[in-house]
């Protein structure tokens, strides 16, 4: 058996725990700009009313970290980063994945921020190891490592492999611990590529066998461009669990996917007397009869 | 729905092997390469297009009828001449911006495009300026270039382009359309492109505008 490895990420208050012993935590995808107009523009007139509800509701659905990305064009991102994180902070209480490709930002980020915070993202690339590993060593944080290298997006499950590899070395020579590297193995749309979803799967597998560390994923992306995305994405959630996914980074507000998570959690046998199953079960119901 | 010839219809339903077997009877039944590509297929491949824009069509299917209609484009392609007599809408240098790895909005824009009758020079993802530069001086007259990015980092990367364009003495001969989930029309303007589109059948539109202009 592969070995558990367990990530742990914190905010002022709470502490959550990811291993694949422990009910799937779910990284709240909702606090990003990206292709979502109406929030691009709250957020440029300072508006943040639709943050703070998907913020709440995230948490209340379930989410145990909410990723927050500042990426509006034409925005000072460093500044408004820093404001996402305050305000996410100020009406909820779990850990922040802080969401940037800008190192500034992330550094006036990581300074900013009280806890643990988990960091998306560092790839194989030879300038992001460079500059944000040591970031992540220096304010003691954990990172998302996208297996992808100066070569782009890689066509094998071997050399994603092989790139999760680098990172992980990478890290532990500047004495990150292993504990602290969450893999994202990058799962592509089935809407361009029908083997995008199983190439995604076994490099989930691939990777824990390997190395025994946490897996990330983007999973909202594999059914972009199909009709009833939140079936897919249900599916392809549970599967991945089963092979070894243990924080998602998704959206919690659906229903199917949180059900799929659920159901998947309870069947790897990580919901003791199915108690968290029971009760997302009567919070439908009552929302039914409401 | 609208009736359409049968070879349109394969070409609509992305039946690749229908495709080929009409294409290859009508070759020869002596139709032309040209009136079968032009009359047929182009508009399967628009009408394509138009299905997906009002959400009838999902990408996969997309894809599909872009298969179809390149398994026909190999064949017809050396029939057409050496491209000197076909007839195309216009020449388009495309790439996803330095930095940047997606594609798929790219790559149906390059789909539609070609199934529209353009010429496509697809230069990739990741693509650096100074490549763009090179590909559009390879080629004479009026050009345009396609550029996507779909994460806000790189959308800063096009007026580095643009400004490129520029010092290469190339902005007058080049039409420079910008497209990607942040891209907003508003930011097309302030960045000096010709334009932006909504989506891919739009860009077609604009492909076609910006040639007229």
């Amino acid at each position: 058996m592969t070995q558990i490895i367990t990530t742990t990420v914190s905010s002022k208050d709470k502490e959550v725990k990811i291993s694949r012993e422990l009910p799937t935590a779910i990284i709240g995808e909702r606090i990003n700009p990206t292709g979502r107009k109406k929030l691009q523009k709250e957020l440029k007139e300072g508006i943040f009313d639709t943050v703070k509800k998907d913020a709440i509701a995230q948490v209340e659905a379930g989410a145990a970290i909410l990723d927050v990305n500042a990426g509006v064009p034409g925005a000072d991102e460093p500044a408004l980063l820093l404001k996402l994180i305050e305000i996410v902070g100020a009406v909820t209480d779990v850990p922040l994945c802080i969401d940037t490709a800008n190192p500034r930002a992330l550094e006036g980020a990581l300074k900013f921020y009280k806890g643990k915070a988990l960091v998306n993202s560092v790839t194989g690339e030879k300038d992001k190891l460079e500059t944000v590993l040591p970031l992540i060593k220096q304010y003691g944080a954990a990172v998302i490592g996208l297996t992808i290298d100066d070569d782009g997006i890689p066509k094998t499950i071997d050399k994603r492999v092989e790139i999760a590899g680098k990172i992980i070395n990478r890290a532990a020579q500047i004495g990150i611990p292993i504990e602290d590297i969450i893999i994202d193995t990058l799962a592509m749309s089935m809407g361009s590529d029908d083997q995008a979803g199983k190439m995604a799967l076994d490099a989930v597998t691939a990777i824990v066998e390997t190395y025994g560390v946490n897996v990330t994923m983007g999973c909202s992306n594999v059914s972009f461009g199909i009709p009833d995305r939140e079936s897919i994405n249900g599916a392809f959630l549970a599967m991945a669990i089963r092979c070894g996914l243990t924080c998602p980074i998704t959206n919690p507000l659906q229903e199917e996917v949180l059900k799929a998570i659920l159901a998947a959690d309870l069947s790897m046998g990580r919901d003791e007397y199915a108690s968290r199953w029971i009760t997302f079960y009567r919070k439908r119901m009552k929302k039914l009869k409401s | 729905m609208a009736e359409f010839p049968e070879l349109t219809q394969a070409v609509i339903d992305g039946n690749a092997k229908k495709v080929l077997e009409i294409v290859n009877e009508e070759l020869k039944k002596n139709a032309t390469p040209q009136s079968l590509l032009t009359n047929y297929m182009i508009p399967g491949m628009l009408h394509v297009g138009k299905l997906m824009q009002e959400g009838e069509y999902f990408i996969p299917e997309v894809l599909r009828s872009a298969k179809a209609m390149r398994g026909a484009l190999e064949l017809l392609e050396p029939l057409l001449g050496q491209g000197a007599d076909r007839q195309s809408e216009g020449y388009v240098v495309i790439g996803t911006v330095d930095g940047d790895i997606h594609d798929i909005g790219k790559n149906l824009v390059a789909m539609l495009l070609k199934g529209a009758g353009f010429q496509v020079n697809d230069l990739g993802v990741s693509v650096k300026k100074e490549v763009c530069i090179e590909a559009l001086k390879a080629r004479e007259g009026k050009v345009i270039l396609g550029l996507s990015a779909l994460i806000t980092p790189t959308l800063e990367e096009m007026p580095i382009v643009i400004e490129a364009l520029k010092e290469a003495g190339l902005r007058d001969r080049i039409k420079v359309m910008v497209g990607g989930a942040p891209v907003t029309q508003e930011f097309a303007d302030e960045i000096g492109a010709d334009g932006t589109a909504e989506d891919a059948a739009g860009a077609v539109d604009l492909a076609k505008r910006l040639m007229q202009s």
